[in-house]
């Protein structure tokens, strides 16, 4: 095995056109697994941890440029106000060691369905910036998941950076494990309020074979919201509006029976999550709790 | 954390010697403590050796299959690659190991019989390449028809785990995939039957745990000149390897030398041999140190697990609240090869009663050959298993009776002097009702915790924790309470016994001793308990601890609950016969100086030997010079005998430990996720020798036995006997988390026949943890709940 370490994202661009097999490797906390338990053999790991720009963000406006390498544990601390859902997500990865090194575009490199960042990035929206020597591109997020852990990048293309745009209202995000910390999902549920747009979106994690948004669901309280004047009047969801939500969410996952749980199961919690979602970030929305209804820092 | 201490009335505990700084009944600490939580303990897996090769075992990828041809000549032509071992290239007369039977291949000898049974070694100059070696010995196996259960197992056409069985246990057993059965009758069911009032009945299964020791399994072997072998080993027992590894190696026992390294942590799992063998073979072979270390996949394939279990159960009970009878059947799974289950068969037999008065029962427990992994030692040793399923029965009674669960278990309590269905009368303290009675008297933790931050909800403190699941949406809190007895010590007429060396000499002008035993810390602090035991027992503050090693004679099994007892016990032992000799020789030399050399009862305090008015008559150090008073003694504790085959009588067990806890627990209803808020915890150890020690194992059982409740499981597809889930990210073991407040309540109830009363206290914690928890949820859902670990399946309805 070939460890290639670029000193310049130029570097690393031109690294990964000629030898388009390389596996670009971060914090490592998903790659080194995989090499140590022997279920991959790269031929070349291209270390990207010279370069500084991919540990980098910057909040504009309306959309955070976040960098492929910033850690989780930095997105916490950092981006709490204007990520809050990927916020949340980032506190449910794994331990604080692994929090430390791991970031999103390891998360998105690799395309598990079981991925934490998924389903915030889903719920949030987003493009993927990525780059090779032939020049960069957008990828929308709704674009970028095209199988069980593959995704739109071409082979000579390195993830630099998320743009995510900020949130402008309540986000939330869950996951089911069968452990309290350190656990990797069961499923998992994203949900982002967009006052500014009058739409909601989501994401699910775990319960299909790539992350997805429940579409069904969106559209269902997208009108729901429309019709009463939700937005306006802030009056409490009503629980048939909440059930439907539910009831969509559910029906929007084709998931697996496997070792971490069944497929009934996860229909069963993403329904779950979406309800208690969407009434944390309403009321949150109406503004009647006063703060928002956060994970412990 | 509110633990406390109290010694109610019962037997005083007896200590002839008095106060000595860091003696016994001290919190001293932990000579390694620093060192581990510093990251500087070096383990096994940190040797490290001049010119050594790394080894690497090839496990089979089916659960059985006959092995029709094995290639190792692309593995061996590798560069770097010194040595490829199969079954041929065994040295030895004798390939087979095993803890009773020797039923254990060293490797597959043409069939292998659960998944990821060693079939080849290689050694290497690099890790990688003694893998990548061992990826290219090509295998072809015809799978065979597999035995995964009871049905399976015992069916007209069931293919044989092991043909031509010829051990101790193929005689009586009805069948050659049963291991071992152990039936107990005591009185007359049919006839006690008759006065129940109530009868419940239930049908309970107990999950695959793992000990998941954070070590994993690892070694060195060094070739030696004299064509012998030195191993350094991480092992819950060096002498019980060295009796497997010898003759397999063609040894004699005094060739192959062997030196306990760091452990890290065991539970059962390192009672078996593991890398040992191999690790030798390879040395012998290559004529180089050889060092083997398995990743946290191939550690879920080199020990043996819990056994799994099926139990049936019926009691009853008078109106009134009495027991009348018990019948149950215990079919423990002892997967391919036996290890400890025949011993695991006699723990869950003559334990299923629980801490109950019972006389009459209809009881059997058998093991099984199957193709699953194989099961043998883990903390708790077949009682765990029992006290899961008697406890939700004393539930089921106590609900059908309108009772409380407490006062119900209270009215049946056993106490010193009831009688156990072998028989055996239980001599000494038997605190049961009392201990029921600590935890349940414990106010309440207050509810709804996670509303204490006064803005959001503390996610911590709800089921789901740092997943952000609920916010107290569906919570329900619930209470259990469960008690547990296990027995200390080996049983059914093992002469179980445990060597010290003691060494007494004057080094810098101070008296000093030096401590040797084969004992394996493992964690649970004998390497402290042993330095307090020789600071009381001989007046002295210095105390060496000799590494552990077969220089010294056996120390026995690190387990059983029976470490302090029986090695502590050693080393009290031969200290007084150190102290005696060391008081002769004082007598010889300066007896004419003192008449109180001849009459008075003499001590040894603060390295002087003082009369028991407190008469200083000399200094250790004067009294022995240059000389040095070195001797190494057996210890024994009182013997036992085997339980009859037919009957299941006999006084089989050495001692008996009892613990209880009371759970409380927030549950997810709608999530069927568990947040286990406390576990208060009270026990009996006789006489705490070491405070912290004692509660870090009460603490450290308690969560192991929730761990079982609510996570840990090794899933076995039924379909392919294959494991679906060895490693860290499915096979789920908790974190600090999941881990409850544990308020420790400890008893000092000193059993007359035991060193200082004490009594052994390692497993008794994690046998009523469990059942303690599944009460708890149980009552917080409503669901009957019989089989743990419980899953968020089995709480909505989603399986």
């Amino acid at each position: 095995m070939d460890f290639l370490r670029p000193a310049s994202w130029e570097e690393a661009l031109a690294a990964k056109a000629e030898y388009p097999t390389a596996v670009p490797i971060a914090g490592g906390t998903d790659i080194m697994v995989e090499i140590n338990f022997d279920h991959r053999r790269p031929e070349y790991l291209l270390d990207l941890n010279r370069i500084e720009l991919l540990r980098e963000w910057e909040v504009g406006e309306e959309v955070t440029e976040l960098g492929a390498s910033v850690p989780y544990t930095q997105i916490m601390e950092n981006l709490r106000g204007t990520l809050p859902g990927l916020a949340l997500a980032s506190h449910t990865v794994a331990s604080p060691q692994i929090r430390n090194r791991g970031g999103v575009g390891g998360n998105l490199g690799c395309a598990s369905p079981a991925g934490d960042s998924h389903p915030a990035l889903l719920a949030a929206g987003c493009s993927v910036e990525v780059e090779s020597v032939r020049g960069s591109r957008l990828v929308p997020i709704d674009e970028f998941y095209t199988g069980v852990k593959r995704n739109a990048l071409a082979a000579d293309e390195l993830i630099k950076s998320v743009h995510i745009k900020n949130a402008t209202g309540p986000q939330q995000y869950s996951k089911v494990g069968t452990r309290n910390a350190m656990v990797i999902a069961v499923c998992g549920f994203g949900l982002a309020l967009h006052p500014d747009t009058r739409t909601v979106r989501t994401g699910i994690a775990s319960a299909a074979p790539t992350p997805i948004r429940a579409k069904a669901a969106e559209e269902f309280l997208n009108a729901a919201l429309e019709e009463g004047g939700f937005w306006e009047n802030g009056k409490v969801i009503t629980p048939s509006i909440a059930k439907q939500f539910a009831a969509l969410a559910s029906a929007a996952c084709n998931p697996i029976d496997d070792v971490r749980g069944t497929a009934k199961y996860r229909r069963h919690a993403v329904g779950i999550l979406a309800r208690r979602q969407l009434v944390w970030t309403w009321e949150q929305y109406r503004g009647t709790t006063g703060r928002p209804l956060e994970g412990a820092a | 954390m509110a633990n406390t201490r109290t010694t109610p009335s019962g037997t005083p505990t007896n200590v002839t010697q008095k106060h000595t700084r860091g003696g016994i009944g001290e919190s001293t600490l932990r000579p390694d403590g620093t060192l581990k939580v510093t990251g500087e303990f070096a383990y096994s897996s940190d040797m490290w050796h001049e010119d050594m090769l790394w080894g690497q075992t090839l496990r089979s990828t089916v659960a059985h299959a006959e092995i029709v041809s094995i290639d190792v000549s692309e593995a061996l032509a590798m560069p770097g690659v010194y040595s490829v071992l199969t079954y041929d290239d065994l040295p030895a007369e004798m390939k087979n190991y095993g803890l009773e039977i020797q039923d254990t291949p060293v490797l597959a000898n043409g069939r292998v019989r659960h998944h990821g049974e060693p079939v080849a070694l290689v050694a290497a100059d690099h890790p990688e390449t003694a893998r990548r070696a061992a990826a290219k010995i090509k295998i072809d196996y015809r799978e065979l028809p597999l035995v995964t259960d009871e049905a399976s197992a015992l069916a007209a056409d069931a293919p044989l785990v092991h043909e031509g069985r010829d051990d101790h246990h193929a005689g009586h057993v009805p069948h050659p995939n049963i291991v071992h059965r152990q039936p107990i009758i005591r009185g007359n069911v049919e006839e006690a039957r008759k006065r129940a009032d109530v009868i419940v009945e239930g049908e309970y299964t107990f999950g695959m745990q793992d000990q998941a020791f954070l070590g994993p399994e690892s070694g060195l072997a060094v070739p030696g000149e004299d064509g012998g072998v030195d191993l350094y080993v991480a092992t819950q027992w060096l002498h019980s390897d060295l009796k497997q590894i010898a003759p397999v190696l063609g040894l004699p026992e005094e060739k192959v030398r062997m030196t306990l390294s760091g452990v890290g942590g065991a539970f059962g799992g390192r009672e078996d041999i593991s890398m040992q063998i191999h690790a030798c073979l390879l040395a012998l072979a290559t004529n180089k140190p050889v060092k083997i270390v398995y990743n946290r996949f191939e550690s879920f394939f080199g020990h043996v697990h819990r056994h799994p279990a099926k139990l049936h159960y019926e009691h009853g009970a008078t109106k009134d609240g009495k027991l009348t009878h018990m019948k149950c059947r215990i079919v423990l799974d002892g997967g391919a090869y036996a290890s400890a289950s025949p011993a695991v068969v006699g723990n869950a037999s003559s334990l299923s009663v629980g801490p109950y008065v019972l006389d009459d029962v209809d009881i059997e427990a058998i093991a099984l050959y199957t193709n699953n992994p194989p099961c043998g030692a883990m903390r708790g040793f077949g009682a765990v298993q029992a006290c899961f399923a008697y406890e939700a029965q004393m539930d089921k009674l106590a609900a059908k009776l309108g009772m409380d669960p407490v006062e119900f278990r209270q009215l049946n309590a056993m106490e010193m002097g009831t009688v156990m269905p072998t028989g055996q009368v239980v001599d000494s303290p038997a605190p049961v009702a009392e201990l029921l009675r600590r935890v349940k008297a414990r106010p309440l933790p207050p509810e709804r915790q996670w509303e204490s931050a006064g803005e959001g909800a503390d996610v911590r403190a709800l089921p789901g924790g740092l997943s952000n699941t609920t916010h107290g949406e569906g919570v329900v809190r619930g209470v259990g309470y469960a008690v547990g007895i296990k027995n200390v010590g080996f049983s059914e007429g093992f002469d179980d016994y445990s060597t010290a060396r003691v060494r007494l000499e004057v080094i810098n002008g101070e008296p000093v001793a030096m401590v040797h035993t084969a004992m394996a810390e493992v964690g649970q602090g004998g390497v402290t308990v042993h330095a307090q035991i020789a600071r009381t027992e001989l007046g002295v503050t210095q105390v060496t601890i000799h590494p552990a090693d077969t220089q010294v004679g056996s120390a026995g099994s690190t387990s059983a609950s029976r470490q302090t007892y029986m090695t502590g016990g050693a080393v009290k032992n031969t200290c007084e016969h150190v102290r005696e000799a060391l008081l002769e020789m004082g007598r010889r030399k300066n007896g004419s100086y003192h008449p109180a050399w001849a009459h008075a009862e003499l001590l040894l305090e603060g390295g002087k030997v003082v009369t028991d008015g407190g008469e200083v008559l000399a200094d250790i150090a004067d009294i022995l010079e240059d000389e040095a008073i070195d001797l190494e003694l057996e210890f024994r504790h009182r013997p036992t005998v085997p339980f009859d085959l037919k009957t299941g009588q006999g006084d089989g067990h050495v001692q008996y430990t009892f613990a209880a806890h009371r759970a409380v627990v927030e549950v997810d209803t709608e999530l069927g996720l568990v947040k286990v808020v406390e576990l208060a915890t009270a026990q009996d150890v006789g006489k705490a020798l070491n405070m912290l020690s004692v509660v870090g194992q009460i603490q450290g059982g308690t969560t192991q036995g929730l761990g079982v409740a609510v996570m840990e499981e090794i899933i076995v597809d039924p379909k392919t006997a294959k494991v679906r889930n060895p490693s860290f990210t499915d096979y789920l073991i908790p974190t600090i988390l999941d881990t409850p407040t544990i308020p420790v309540d400890v008893l000092e109830l000193a059993d007359p026949n035991a060193p200082y009363g004490l009594r052994g206290l390692g497993e008794a914690p994690t046998l009523s943890s469990t059942p303690a928890v599944l009460a708890a949820i149980r009552q917080a859902t409503g669901l009957e709940l019989n089989k743990t670990p419980i899953r968020p399946e089995a709480l909505t309805g989603t399986l």
